[in-house]
């Protein structure tokens, strides 16, 4: 049961996201449109993408509170989806082993920060003005995969040789079972839930700013001439 | 039904106002009428079929441009954009908000382009395209200068002034677009330039012009038009040979050929910097007026295309010239590298009049009596496409130096306006985008907000009695709303202004 969930959302993720960065990559960007002042070299345009990337600097110069929790949130949400890979393989890598007590703490940082988002969607009129209904249950949602992570990790303690050997399993396409945990059952769904919608939802995020047009293009419009496809049609027959 | 046009009160906290749901909701330029969409190709008003042409237009758009397509799925509704917006700052109205006003367009897109907005429409903030929806995209996507602003915080880049313009696009198709910048379109297609100014007026004027400089300095400065196998061809608003104070910076330009030696030329056909095709989103009018530029380039056998001082012009013109029209560098297409041929590439094509005049001081080919300007104490305001559209020099941030260093150049007493209110962060003037109109002048009062709070932060500190700025629009809004904040009308000018009053000219 939980092993074709798994399948599909997997498959669905990987289809999706990739059919998505496929769409952005094959729509074509006719003007010079970066955000000045912007980079003039591609090293530039990389360095200033891995700023946007690593510290949000964009969002640091916006807004401090929403860049504390954003950050809170991300780089915990990053180190515990590093301390997770040992989930996935056997035997385990020398750098995950040493990460394991900094993905624990990663966690609160991952649910603090979250709720901080979250308490500017009540607390702050325009932010609150902005939000839907799925931006709060997007929150929710991550909420309750962090915190049903840690009850597990704290509170009620599941069986994690066994789940290792559930995904080692699906990873070889043959199928062992889950420890009867409903916690590990509320964790798992959320998670596969989390990827289904991913390639659907605002969650694209991640890889949009790669193919955001201001922030991705060299400042070198005098210096090269930039022709779409589609715009350099319009000069057949002209001139 | 008129209403009372009034400056809404300074804040005491330089913060955000709290939501006013609602308050520009009233706010509705002038439609343009049947002639004026049939000049440009656009269908005039009352279409049946109005519903599916927005879907399909909507469709293609995404096709299009990348832009669109990632700034539609990429918002998280973070708010970070939020509270940067010179109109929500100013009006409260929270669809006056980035964030909100691409989510006019976002809720269609979801509705009708996305699989969650199909089955959960409520859930994700989607909703059908309906008559109050285009109504509603009209007045706001109105409130918009494209001054690109919030693009500036967005953790994402997102350009609020992307979906402004693809929303005006998708409405021109549907029968529904704005009087004040089709019609001006309309008239450059015509006649060559904004203010629809023929041949005959302009030769009156510059002749004029002549006179004037003759008369207050005893030297001949020419303003020739349409010489055949001048050096520069200076493309320019047409505001500069009609409206004060452009008219003063014109002369500035003028001086500077003369005393630099530099023969020069303006254009009949091409007597417009300006290109409202920007601010309709409508790739092939904006195409369609800069290529007049090209035509008068080719005609007159000029070496270089100089840009007057035009904030959105000179976005058009340094982004963008080079892929409509091939003025630039770099091509390897017939079409370009004939222009390219004739152009002279020790120089940039096509340059900012500022970038020109800042090369000639530092060479000490012309030089300034400072004192000449000692009666003004300056700021600068740095014009919202000018500096997060474009860049001058060949370094990073030239746009903001360049014109400072003139500045400083020809005048002895400049300050700065407050950090956060200049440079990449600078707030629009409130009039720019196509909203340069008297049927908006509430909005266009009430969007300068940010900009009066921080030039009366100079006023008070340091006495500051000149504003100088390089775009045309900026000169005419400024001048339209400085005295609702209680300030003279003739605290704007151009940068060029103060070349004109301090350049040496007799020695030359």
């Amino acid at each position: 049961m939980f092993a074709v969930l798994f399948y599909f959302a997997a498959g669905l993720f990987a289809v999706g996201l990739i059919y998505r960065i496929a769409t952005y990559a094959r729509t074509p960007a006719p003007l010079k449109i970066p955000t000045t002042p912007a980079p003039r070299t591609r090293t530039g345009v990389v360095l200033l993408m891995a700023r946007e990337v690593f510290f949000f600097e964009s969002l640091f110069k916006a807004s401090l509170w929403t860049w504390i929790f954003s950050a809170l949130f991300h780089a915990g949400l990053a180190l515990v989806l590093l301390r997770h890979v040992r989930y996935f393989i056997d035997p385990v890598w020398s750098w995950v082993i040493f990460i394991q007590p900094f993905g624990i703490y990663a966690g609160f940082m991952m649910v603090a920060g979250l709720m901080g988002l979250w308490a500017r969607r009540f607390f702050v009129d325009r932010v609150r003005y902005i939000s839907t209904p799925s931006d709060h249950l997007m929150l929710a949602m991550l909420i309750a995969i962090g915190i049903s992570g840690l009850v597990m990790k704290f509170i009620t303690h599941t069986d994690i040789v066994a789940i290792k050997n559930f995904f080692l399993g699906l990873m070889s396409f043959s199928i062992n079972t889950l420890p009867s945990d409903w916690m590990i059952y509320l964790h798992l769904s959320l998670i596969a839930l989390l990827l289904i919608i991913f390639p659907f939802s605002k969650l694209l995020h991640a890889p949009g700013l790669f193919f955001s047009p201001s922030r991705n293009q060299i400042e070198n419009s005098r210096d090269k001439r930039h022709l779409s496809a589609w715009a350099a049609k319009l000069e057949s027959g002209k001139q | 039904m008129a209403i009372e046009i009034k400056a809404p009160p300074y804040r005491i906290f330089n913060i955000a106002p709290a939501v006013n749901p609602g308050a520009m909701e009233n706010s509705k330029t002038f439609l343009a009428n049947d002639k004026i969409q049939a000049a440009l190709g656009f269908p005039g008003h009352e279409i049946e079929d109005w519903h599916d042409r927005a879907i399909d237009k909507m469709g293609e758009l995404l096709g299009k441009y990348r832009s669109l397509k990632v700034y539609m799925d990429s918002c998280v509704h973070c708010g970070a954009c939020s509270d940067k917006c010179h109109y929500f700052i100013g009006t409260g109205d929270p669809k006056n908000m980035p964030v909100a006003r691409q989510d006019l367009m976002r809720s269609v897109y979801r509705r009708y382009f996305t699989l969650p907005g199909k089955l959960f429409p409520k859930l994700v903030g989607a909703r059908d395209l309906t008559r109050e929806v285009l109504d509603e995209w009209y007045n706001y996507f109105h409130q918009c200068s494209e001054c690109r602003r919030c693009s500036v915080f967005c953790p994402y880049g997102i350009d609020t002034a992307e979906i402004t313009m693809a929303a005006r696009e998708i409405l021109d198709h549907v029968g529904y677009g704005q009087k004040y910048s089709n019609e001006i379109i309309g008239k450059v297609h015509t006649i060559g330039n904004n203010l629809g100014l023929p041949k005959a007026a302009l030769i009156d004027t510059l002749e004029g012009l002549e006179e004037d400089v003759k008369e207050a300095t005893g030297i001949d400065v020419r303003f020739p038009l349409d010489v055949k196998g001048a050096e520069v061809l200076l493309i320019t608003p047409s505001a500069d040979f009609f409206a004060e104070p452009h008219i003063d910076s014109l002369i500035g330009y003028g001086k500077v050929f003369h005393a630099a030696g530099i023969s020069w030329t303006l254009s009949s056909m091409s007597s417009e910097a300006g290109n409202f095709g920007i601010f309709i989103g409508n790739y092939e009018q904006m195409r369609k007026v800069a290529l007049r530029v090209r035509e008068a380039a080719l005609e007159l056998g000029v070496k270089r295309i100089v840009v007057g001082e035009c904030g959105h012009a000179w976005r058009v013109a340094y982004s963008f010239w080079n892929t409509l029209i091939g003025v630039g560098d770099g091509a390897n297409d017939p079409y370009a590298i004939q222009l390219q041929n004739q152009l002279d590439h020790r120089y940039k094509q096509p340059m900012h009049i500022c970038e020109l005049t800042w090369d000639l001081a530092e060479r000490k080919i012309i030089t300034f009596d400072k004192e000449a300007n000692d009666k003004h104490i300056i700021t600068f305001h740095d014009s919202c496409n000018v500096a997060r559209g474009s860049g001058m020099g060949d370094m990073y941030g030239g746009q903001f130096e360049i014109p400072r260093n003139i500045v400083k150049a020809v005048a002895n007493h400049f300050h700065e306006m407050p950090e956060g209110t200049t440079h990449e962060k600078t707030f629009c003037c409130g009039g720019g985008g196509g909203l340069l109109t008297d049927d908006l002048l509430d909005l266009r009062v009430k969007g300068s907000l940010p900009r009066m709070e921080a030039l009366q932060h100079v006023v008070d500190a340091h006495g500051v009695n000149f504003m100088a700025c390089i775009c045309a629009i900026c000169k005419s809004q400024f001048t339209k709303v400085l005295p609702y904040y209680g300030f003279d009308r003739r605290l704007i000018g151009g940068v060029h202004q103060l070349v004109s009053n301090a350049i040496r000219l007799g020695d030359k």
